[in-house]
This record gives structure tokens, C-alpha cells and sequence, in this order.
């Protein structure tokens, strides 16, 4: 097989191994929304990358954990409601990015690219980044994973039994805004999300603890991977539709066949 | 070491310039059971919130006895449907750090009398049997002082005298001290040492006899409800003296 297909696969692989467990806590905190405001801050790093002329993935990088840092800073203060904040965000970084991008002149760029991936891309040195990334979130999430947890079910709780939800709840919100970034050049900053909540909210009907739902979606997520990428290479269709295409069709034939066993 | 678990001097909380708490001081004993009352909008979740140190930013001093730990049972708890947890692994949340944490879960759940649910979903709990769960959680970690803010919120009316003799039976038991707050004056009297009545500072407390008969009291609840409160004090006395095994014959009696 062509190098080009299995950089594709271990890129995705590793990305959907992590996307499950950070995608539980999205869909246990209702933050779909605010990953996709942070997709849409990254093609802001995109578009600095390309006015400063610096290194791509690290601007991408920089400008999510960025943006990540405001939103925390702006939920603390309650200016607005976090609905409206996030619309803001969400809409005033991808105008900003688009004006950027037209008038750099250079466009050469494909705007498509990031927008939808463009995971058959994947270059050594982007797997480099990606697995840098994905073990590091993994380190992080097997080392707090049960305060993530406990801050997720009742946050004051929590803080009274003495936990710095805080610092885990900043740490969490890191986690997440560092997968989009890396894997938004693959995956697309228009569906990094689906990545997250669709194999999530697949396996739910299967698992009674959340840890079973944690593991259940990167399994999920890897097979959509894999069903996805095979759909790419044998009919051509692009790789980050045919992923979220995938995942879907899992979560509808997990949803059937789940209400089909009740009856 | 002295016997006060937590020491409110002269606390004070504005909001916007509006006062929401004045001068608050009181004192909570070890083993004392200290009962918080008053109409909507007085500030006890805030004094609550001061205690349990989840606020910061108010004037005067709030002082806990170094090392005490602290059981909280929050009004309600709300779990995400799409959040698969049972009953075992939300008291295992609480319980990190501490060995052989599925036995102390076990035992906790037992002695709330609901150890059957261990299994069990939490979002598929009663009102009820939530209230248990939540207060199994504050107690297994063996606290010093429990905070329970309307603990019988969503029970009915068998299930809270029930639920409040567990609460002193908890109490006798553990020795630890409990702060609670509670609109069921008349179900909580014959066990709370002390009662504070609080609408912005505290209006009155002492006894729960003497509060019941303050004019400050009875200026802030109404003389109504002041002489509904002695008809319940008649009728739970004459709960309490049979026991609660009675009470539970006659619910399945009508149905």
C-alpha cells in the first residue's frame, strides 16, 4: 500500500483513540458548540501563519489554546451568556481568517483543505505532531481522568471535596483545544466536532459506566475512521466526509439495532 | 483544640451595593445540629456557599477548625442523561484517595438504608432514593461536619420525617456536626440544637422553641405559619412516639 494511505490511517487512528474519551466530556458538558468555535479560531491560525509567514501547525496550535484561554477568561467574568460568546467567537475568527486569507494575496492556499480536510495530505511531519499530541492528551486523561469525571458530574461537589476544579476544568478545555488544532488539518474545521460527539453519542445505549463509553467511542471512532478512509481510496470521495458519513451510519445502525433488541 | 467546627465573625456579602448578607456571627459545635431558616431571597445558599468555601470576595471572617473536612449534600443533583453512571461509581467519585473505597460505599449505602441501589442508574432514581444517594456521598468520606441543604427537598411527607430521624440518627452516631437548611421547621425541632433564622442577618435564633415564639420570627413567617408550626409540633410528637415501621403500615393500608 502507497505511504501516503497508511500515514492517513495511523493520523486518524490516533486522533479517533483520543477524540472518544474528550469527546465524552463534550457531550457530558453540552461543549459541542464550543469545539466548533475553536475549529473555527484555528483557521484563524491559519491565516497568521500566512500574514507572519511561521510555521503552520504551531500558529494553528497557538491560536487555539488562544482563543481557548479567552473563552475561559470570558465565561469566568459572565459578560455575555456562554451561547452568544461562543457565536461570537465562532463567527468573528472565521470572517477575520477569510478577510486575512483574500487579501494575502496568496492563494495558492486551499481554503478547502481546512475547511473540509484533507487527511490524504498527512506528511511524515504532521504524523509527528499528531502523535505528539494524542499521547500527550492520553497521558493526561489516564492521569485525571476520575477528577475530569467528578468535576463533570457536580463541579461544587467536587471543589468541596477538595479538588482544584479549576485547574482541571482549564486543563480539560487545553486538552480539547489541542486536539482541534492538530487535527483540524486532517479532519476539517467544519466537522472536528462530529469527530468528537458522534462516536460519543453512538455507543451510549451500549454502556452503563463512563468509562465503557470512553473506550466504546475511540473504538467507535476507529472503525468510522477506517470505514471512512477505505470509502476515500476505493471511490474517491473526500476523507473527512467519508469518516463523519461513517460515523453516522454507526451511530443510526447502533440506535436500530439497540431499540430492535428492546422489542 | 477548641470545640466550634467552623466560626462565622461579622460576615457580610453585597452584590451590585444590594446587602444580600449583614453581620452574620454564629458558632457550630461539634455535634451540634444547627438548622438554617428563612424566606426566599434571605441568603442562605449564600452563607451556605461561605461555609462549604465555594465563595470568596465577602466581608468579615469565616473560620473552619484546620483539617475539617467537610460532607456536602447539594440541594439537587442533575446528571446528564447522556452521562452513564450507577450509583456505585458516583460514590466512588467521592472517594478518591481512600482504600478499599467499593466496601466504605457499600457500608455507607447500608447505613442510609439504600444499599440495594448500588447498581442501580443514577438518573433512574426517586426523589426519594436520590436524597439518600446524594447524603451516602456526604457521609462516606467520614466528615466532620455535613451541610445539607434541604436534604428532604422532593420527598414526600412520610419519607421526610423519615429521612430527618436518619439525619439525627447520623449525627448521634458519627458525632459529627450538621449545618442544614431547612423549611421544615416543625419536622426538624425536636432534634435541632440550634436554629438560626436568617433574612439578610439573622433575625432571631436560639431554641427552636423560642425562636418559634420570637416576634421576629413570627413577624417574618406570619403568625399562620407560626401557629401551623404548633400544630405540627403536637403531630410530630405523636409521630415520633411510634415508630416509623407504623407509619409505612398505614401508607400501604390506603393504597
Amino acid at each position: 500500500m502507497m505511504d501516503f494511505i497508511i500515514y492517513a490511517l495511523i493520523a486518524g487512528l490516533l486522533i479517533a483513540v483520543v477524540a472518544g474519551p474528550l469527546g465524552c466530556f463534550v457531550v457530558w458538558r453540552r461543549m459541542s458548540y464550543f469545539g466548533d468555535t475553536l475549529a473555527h479560531a484555528a483557521l484563524l491560525g491559519v491565516a497568521m501563519a500566512i500574514l507572519f509567514n511561521v510555521h503552520l501547525q504551531l500558529a494553528i496550535i497557538i491560536a487555539c489554546l488562544l482563543f481557548a484561554g479567552v473563552l475561559l477568561w470570558l465565561e469566568k467574568r459572565q459578560a455575555l451568556s456562554t451561547d452568544t460568546l461562543l457565536g461570537l467567537i465562532a463567527h468573528g475568527t472565521l470572517a477575520v481568517a477569510l478577510l486575512v486569507l483574500s487579501l494575502s494575496g496568496n492563494v495558492q492556499l486551499n481554503l478547502m483543505a481546512f475547511l473540509f480536510g484533507d487527511l490524504l495530505t498527512v506528511s511524515q511531519t504532521d504524523l509527528y505532531w499528531i502523535a505528539g499530541a494524542c499521547l500527550l492528551i492520553s497521558v493526561l486523561l489516564l492521569r485525571y481522568w476520575s477528577y475530569f469525571l467528578s468535576l463533570t458530574v457536580h463541579q461544587e461537589l467536587a471543589q468541596v471535596e477538595g479538588h482544584a476544579v479549576g485547574r482541571y476544568y482549564t486543563l480539560l478545555v487545553m486538552m480539547i483545544a489541542l486536539l482541534i488544532a492538530v487535527a483540524m488539518k486532517i479532519i476539517g474545521v467544519l466537522l472536528i466536532t462530529a469527530l468528537l460527539i458522534i462516536p460519543a453519542a453512538a455507543v451510549r445505549k451500549l454502556v452503563s459506566t463512563p468509562e465503557q463509553m470512553a473506550i466504546g467511542a475511540a473504538i467507535a471512532g476507529c472503525l468510522s475512521v477506517l470505514s471512512g478512509i477505505a470509502m476515500s481510496y476505493q471511490w474517491d470521495t473526500p476523507a473527512g466526509p467519508s469518516i463523519v458519513v461513517s460515523a453516522c451510519a454507526l451511530f443510526i445502525l447502533v440506535s436500530a439495532s439497540a431499540k430492535v433488541i428492546r422489542n | 483544640m477548641s470545640d466550634w467546627l467552623v466560626k462565622a465573625e461579622n460576615v457580610g456579602v453585597k452584590l451590585g451595593g444590594r446587602p444580600i448578607l449583614q453581620d452574620i456571627s454564629f458558632e457550630l459545635q461539634r455535634g451540634q445540629l444547627v438548622t438554617l431558616i428563612g424566606p426566599n431571597g434571605a441568603g442562605k445558599t449564600t452563607l451556605v456557599r461561605i461555609v462549604l468555601g465555594l465563595m470568596t470576595g465577602y466581608q468579615g471572617k469565616l473560620r473552619r477548625q484546620q483539617g475539617l473536612r467537610i460532607g456536602y449534600m447539594p440541594q439537587k443533583l442533575y446528571i446528564e442523561p447522556t452521562l452513564p453512571l450507577t450509583v456505585r461509581r458516583f460514590l466512588s467519585l467521592g472517594l478518591t484517595g481512600i482504600s478499599q473505597p467499593v466496601t466504605v460505599a457499600e457500608a455507607t449505602l447500608a447505613e442510609v438504608n439504600v444499599v440495594h441501589l448500588l447498581d442501580q442508574p443514577v438518573s433512574a432514581l426517586s426523589g426519594g432514593e436520590m436524597q439518600r444517594v446524594l447524603l451516602a456521598r456526604a457521609l462516606c468520606r467520614s466528615p466532620h461536619l455535613l451541610v445539607l441543604d434541604e436534604p428532604a427537598q422532593g420527598v414526600d411527607v412520610n419519607g421526610q420525617a423519615e429521612l430527618y430521624d436518619l439525619i439525627n440518627t447520623i449525627r448521634e452516631r458519627h458525632g459529627c456536626g450538621i449545618l442544614m437548611v431547612s423549611h421544615d421547621l416543625h419536622l426538624v425541632m425536636a432534634t435541632t440544637d440550634e436554629v438560626l433564622c436568617l433574612n439578610q442577618h439573622i433575625c432571631c435564633h436560639g431554641k427552636p422553641e423560642q425562636v418559634s415564639t420570637d416576634p421576629a420570627y413570627l413577624a417574618l413567617f406570619g403568625r399562620k405559619e407560626a401557629e401551623a408550626l404548633a400544630v405540627y409540633t403536637h403531630h410530630h410528637n405523636h409521630v415520633h412516639g411510634i415508630d416509623g415501621d407504623v407509619v409505612e403500615d398505614n401508607c400501604q393500608h390506603e393504597h
